[in-house]
């Protein structure tokens, strides 16, 4: 068992997002859902975070920043997709602007689906993204192991 | 008593001697050999005095009655010498030609009175005296061998300032014979010669350059060490005058303690702290920094500052347990808090650096006004680690001049990674300015308990000891301050840059070694200085029996942390820890690594970060001038407490 | 020389860290009902530390884990000093210059957020030195010693002796322990202003440095607080000292945070009002 799974930290980033899906998902930190009780922290800091929230699509400004905070977190981490745009472009899908969903950028583990996603679903997709971790976690050890033997 | 007159008198032979050198490369030969012999005189000295109790020397009556007329005309013939040089003053500097005259007069008149005492033991040697030789000797010598190529580049930049430098040398050797002078003489007149000297050469040599501000700075200088000139003489003059105390030798005056000698005691202490730029008398070394850096290292800073608080310090015993000591101490204490107030607000570091010095001066102002064993012990070791420490701060600003262009705090960033030898040894000097387990932080922690000891009145030890809690406070900020931006990681990297020069190179690694060296056998300092000194006062009965200074489990814990810092960055070298390098974060806009990011409008803004002055809250010119008035409120208190 | 109080030492060295997260995570479980909220299991502090140590360690300059060793190492020998009973003044500078390395650590990463974290935490530093320093000095006119152990040793009425410096430590406890409204350098809470202010370069081992670091600190300014109560007795001292450290909680939630600026002035102003004020009497009431 990976401690991942008993505190996983999370980065929020609205990429073009309308920020309908940031609002549900902030309401998560509210006493009616409280995500702490599972450990969950919202450090607004990437080299603190292990799953990488991201609402709205992608266009040529969000997609350098989605790239850089990606990059600066380490090893090992999830992405989670929330909300139909970040999904695949949404209802902007067809804009001139718009690559699409977040997966034209980066590696997606979990997508979360809904316009807005609800909170209920946003904590399904957190802790589907901690079992993903988890498993990570392990068979990073596992491969340490190997290696050193 | 033959090395005492080698010292004091070597010193101007090899003035002479590099003043008329043909070439600098022989001016440069004949320094380094000068230098070699004075450290090795002085730690003759050491070894032939080692741990023991004071020894004065008495002179043959000739040469005593030679040495008399030729003191007495030497004083006469530097008066002129200020009074000739006055002749570039300003209006409102008209009060320095009135205050020399003043201290002549007043010399004359206890030199030339009918019924003057004698003079009995004209030289001693105690280890108070030997630890300020050993400071003056190798501390002023590697400042001397660091000056040689320091004063070189700074012709090559300054190219406006006329090259006085056999001048400069021989006025520099001139002073650390007067040095010499002024910590080996037991004869108050001849102390305060040598004293007169080391003004003189004060003011030549903060003037050095010539311009307009360099002079204005100087007579600053001059007037202000005056004041404390004038209220040396009057002492001397009250010696000669009164009944009681009819002595002229500083032994006799400590011995005769605060029922007696009072009176001079309040007035060498104002010309110690006039020496010692304490408040009222500070501006003068303020201005002082516009001097090249040798002589800020050398005199304003290592030395002749010293010598006020050395004086102050032997007084220590006439000071301890009365209300002059007190607001002596309350002086210091003022000083203390104003000048690490200030030092917050300052962004060039020979500034910074200046207040520091006055600052850690009026520490051992404070102590010295208790004068009990814990405090000289304080004293001693500040004097000490000072003396050491901010050589080696300010001859590695000088050099980090050089190399960077800049004395600005703000521009050293990252110098860890740029010029790492150098950024090394000032980490060395900052750390060893107020960090535990350094010594700085030992001297502060014996006089807490000292300070509450204090029973002159009840509430007296609080005062001292809030003024030093709340004083501390400061000087942590702007020290971690300017350590936090030598080694903070450059944002781009940078291109490699010439290496130090050979002497200043050396200089600032001995004086690294010797930081270091000091401050890890701290115990050892006090068994060979301190002891020594304190016994005798105690055995006399001078000051009271004290305790057992720092107990060892204290000392073992210091040991530890020293150790600790040692060697911690020893096996951070041998198994570096293997991390992936990112940039910082900047909200995810990072466009050259940690050092743009992308702004509004698509532009790329460059990431720069300053440190904070609090120059809102702490505003230099009314914080200074309330520390300015209550301090020269004290000084007329303490002097009007010793006439009652 | 004796110590009777090597073994509680040891015992610092080893369960400090523990005691200290159990107490951050009682703080967070507080914090959260305080809001209606569940909040964490109480060793949830251990489970993220232990999270922080399984995941890779991003540095932006590598002598930044050498300047939180120095931070550790200094935590680490100023509470063995303590809870050896040894002297106070000693704990206490070492306490500083542990807080210096952490700040050298940031300013080594050099990013806006760190810098201005760290210049800030400096100031903080600033604002409750001269109140921790009056802390022993008041302990020293009250029980005649700087040494823990006298002072625990002292006279029950010591505590009123020492009030005044008892309120003016409780107030820069809530600055010590980063609680608004002087949670400016950095904060437990989520997100705030600077990110996360001091560490926010620090990731996976080195962030768990700093987060055992500060477990050590809770234990340490816990000693602190259970030495103005000690000569009552364990079974008064350790409730009413636990009591008071929560009591920082309840003032965490219903403040918000304050300027630097302010910070700064009231605290220098509680010091000398309570602190200094106390230590000017002591010399009159005291019986030690």
């Amino acid at each position: 068992m990976s401690f991942l799974k008993k505190s996983p930290w999370i980065l929020h980033y609205a990429a073009t997002s309308c920020n309908g899906c940031d609002i549900e998902l902030l309401a998560c930190l509210t006493p009616l859902y409280d995500v702490e009780r599972f450990g969950i922290v919202n450090t607004g800091n990437p080299k603190q975070a292990d799953i990488f929230l991201i609402t709205g699509s992608v266009n040529e400004e969000s997609r350098k920043v989605v790239e850089n905070l990606y990059a600066q977190m380490p090893e090992p981490k999830a992405v989670v997709a929330i909300g139909a745009c970040a999904m695949s472009g949404g209802i902007f899908r067809d804009a001139y602007n718009v690559y699409g969903g977040i997966d034209k950028v980066l590696p997606v583990d979990v997508y979360v689906p809904g316009c807005a996603a609800r909170p209920e679903s946003i904590i399904d997709g957190i802790m589907r993204a901690c079992e993903i971790l988890d498993e990570r976690a392990r068979s990073r050890r596992q491969q340490r192991r190997r290696v050193a033997a | 008593m033959p090395l005492i007159t080698f010292l004091v008198l070597f010193p101007l032979v090899a003035g002479v001697a590099m003043a008329v050198a043909p070439t600098p490369g022989r001016r440069a030969l004949v320094l380094r050999g000068s230098v070699a012999a004075i450290s090795a005189a002085s730690l003759l000295l050491l070894l032939l005095n080692f741990r023991a109790p004071p020894a004065y020397f008495a002179l043959d009556h000739r040469v005593a009655g030679a040495l008399e007329l030729l003191f007495l005309a030497g004083g006469v013939g530097v008066a002129l010498l200020l009074l000739y040089w006055c002749r570039r003053i300003k209006r409102h500097e008209w009060y320095i030609p009135v205050l020399i005259v003043a201290q002549t007069a007043l010399m004359l008149a206890a030199e030339l009175a009918p019924g003057h005492p004698e003079i009995g033991h004209p030289f001693y040697v105690d280890s108070l005296s030997l630890l300020m030789v050993l400071i003056v000797a190798l501390v002023g010598g590697l400042i001397c061998v660091y000056a040689i190529s320091y004063m070189r580049g700074y012709h090559a930049h300054s190219t406006r300032v006329p090259d006085r430098q056999p001048a400069f040398f021989f006025v520099l050797f001139l002073f650390l014979g007067a040095m010499f002078g002024v910590v080996l003489c037991n004869h108050l007149p001849w102390l305060f010669f040598f004293w007169e000297i080391t003004t003189l050469c004060s003011y030549w040599l903060i003037s050095y350059s010539g311009t307009d501000e360099a002079v204005r700075n100087g007579f600053r200088a001059l007037g202000l060490n005056l004041i404390g000139g004038v209220a040396f003489a009057a002492a001397i003059l009250w010696l000669t005058r009164t009944p009681g105390l009819h002595t002229w030798e500083l032994d006799r005056l400590i011995a005769a303690g605060s029922a007696a000698a009072l009176i001079p005691a309040a007035l060498i202490g104002i010309a110690g702290l006039a020496k010692s730029a304490q408040l009222p008398f500070s501006s003068w070394l303020l201005g002082a920094m516009v001097a090249p850096t040798p002589v800020s290292a050398l005199l304003h800073s290592s030395t002749m500052v010293k010598a006020g608080v050395f004086i102050l310090v032997k007084l220590g015993p006439v000071y301890h347990g009365a209300t002059v000591g007190f607001l002596l101490s309350l002086i210091g204490g003022v000083t203390f808090l104003v000048t690490s107030l200030v030092a917050v607000t300052q962004r060039n570091a020979k500034r910074v650096l200046a207040y520091s010095t006055i600052a850690n001066l009026g520490l051992i102002v404070m102590c010295a006004g208790v004068g009990t064993v814990e405090t000289l012990y304080a004293a001693i070791l500040l004097i000490l680690f000072h003396a050491v420490a901010k050589a080696l701060l300010f001859l590695g600003v000088g050099t980090t001049e050089h190399m960077i262009g800049s004395r600005d705090i703000e521009d050293m960033e990252g110098l860890v990674y740029r010029r790492p030898a150098i950024a090394a040894m000032l980490l060395v000097g900052v750390l060893g300015m107020f960090l535990a387990p350094f010594g700085m932080l030992l001297s502060k922690y014996t006089c807490f308990e000292a300070f509450l000891a204090q029973d002159v009145f009840p509430g007296a030890g609080v005062v001292l000891a809030a003024m030093l809690a709340f004083g501390s406070a400061p000087t942590l900020f702007f020290w971690s301050k300017w350590m936090g931006k030598l080694v903070a990681m450059p944002r781009r990297a940078q291109p490699m840059q010439l290496p130090i020069p050979f002497d200043e190179a050396t200089a600032l690694v001995i004086l690294t070694l010797v930081t270091c060296v000091a401050c890890a056998l701290f115990p050892l300092a006090d068994w060979v200085f301190v002891q020594p000194f304190v016994d005798p006062l105690m055995s006399a009965g001078l000051i009271p029996i004290g305790g057992d200074r720092i107990p060892w489990e204290t000392v073992a814990m210091m040991t530890t942390m020293l150790a600790g810092l040692f060697v911690m960055p020893l096996i951070f070298w041998l198994f570096p820890p293997r991390f992936a390098a990112v940039s910082g974060y900047l909200a995810g806009g990072n466009l050259d690594g940690s050092a743009s990011y992308q702004g509004a409008m698509g532009a790329e803004r460059q990431v720069e970060s300053r440190g904070y002055y609090l120059s809102g809250l702490i505003r230099e010119q009314p914080v200074v001038r309330m520390g300015l008035a209550a301090a020269a409120l004290l000084t007329g208190l303490m002097l009007l407490s010793a006439a009652r | 020389m004796i110590h009777e109080y090597w073994y509680l030492g040891l015992a610092f060295l080893l369960l400090g860290p523990l005691l200290g997260a159990l107490l951050s995570g009682i703080d967070r479980r507080l914090t959260a009902r305080m809001q209606s909220r569940q909040g964490p299991p109480i060793l949830q502090p251990i489970y993220d530390v232990l999270k922080l140590l399984e995941k890779d360690t991003l540095v932006v300059t590598g002598l930044q884990t050498l300047y939180l060793w120095g931070f550790l190492f200094f935590m680490l020998v100023s509470g063995f000093i303590l809870f050896l009973g040894s002297d106070l003044l000693l704990s206490l500078f070492a306490l500083t210059v542990s807080g210096i390395f952490l700040c050298l650590a940031a300013y080594a990463t050099n990013s806006p957020y760190s810098n201005i974290g760290s210049s800030r935490e400096l100031m903080l530093m600033m604002a409750y030195e001269p109140m921790m320093i009056i802390v022993p000095l008041g302990f020293f006119l009250a029980a005649g010693s700087f040494r823990a152990s006298d002072i625990v040793a002292g006279h029950p009425s010591q505590v009123f002796e020492l009030v005044g410096i008892l309120i003016g430590f409780l107030f820069v406890l809530t600055i010590k322990l980063r609680k608004s409204p002087f949670d400016l350098s950095s904060s437990h809470h989520g997100h705030q202003e600077l990110v996360k202010g001091i560490t926010t370069d620090f990731s996976g081992s080195d962030l768990a440095l700093v987060e055992i670091g500060h477990w050590y600190e809770n234990t340490i300014l816990l000693g602190w607080l259970y030495l103005f109560f000690a000569p009552l007795g364990v079974i008064w001292a350790l409730p009413i000292s636990i009591a008071l450290f929560f009591l920082e909680v309840l003032i965490d939630n219903t403040h918000a945070r304050l300027t630097w600026s302010s910070a700064l002035k009231l605290s220098w102003l509680v010091t000398v009002v309570f602190g200094v004020s106390n230590l000017a009497l002591l010399p009159f009431i005291a019986r030690g």
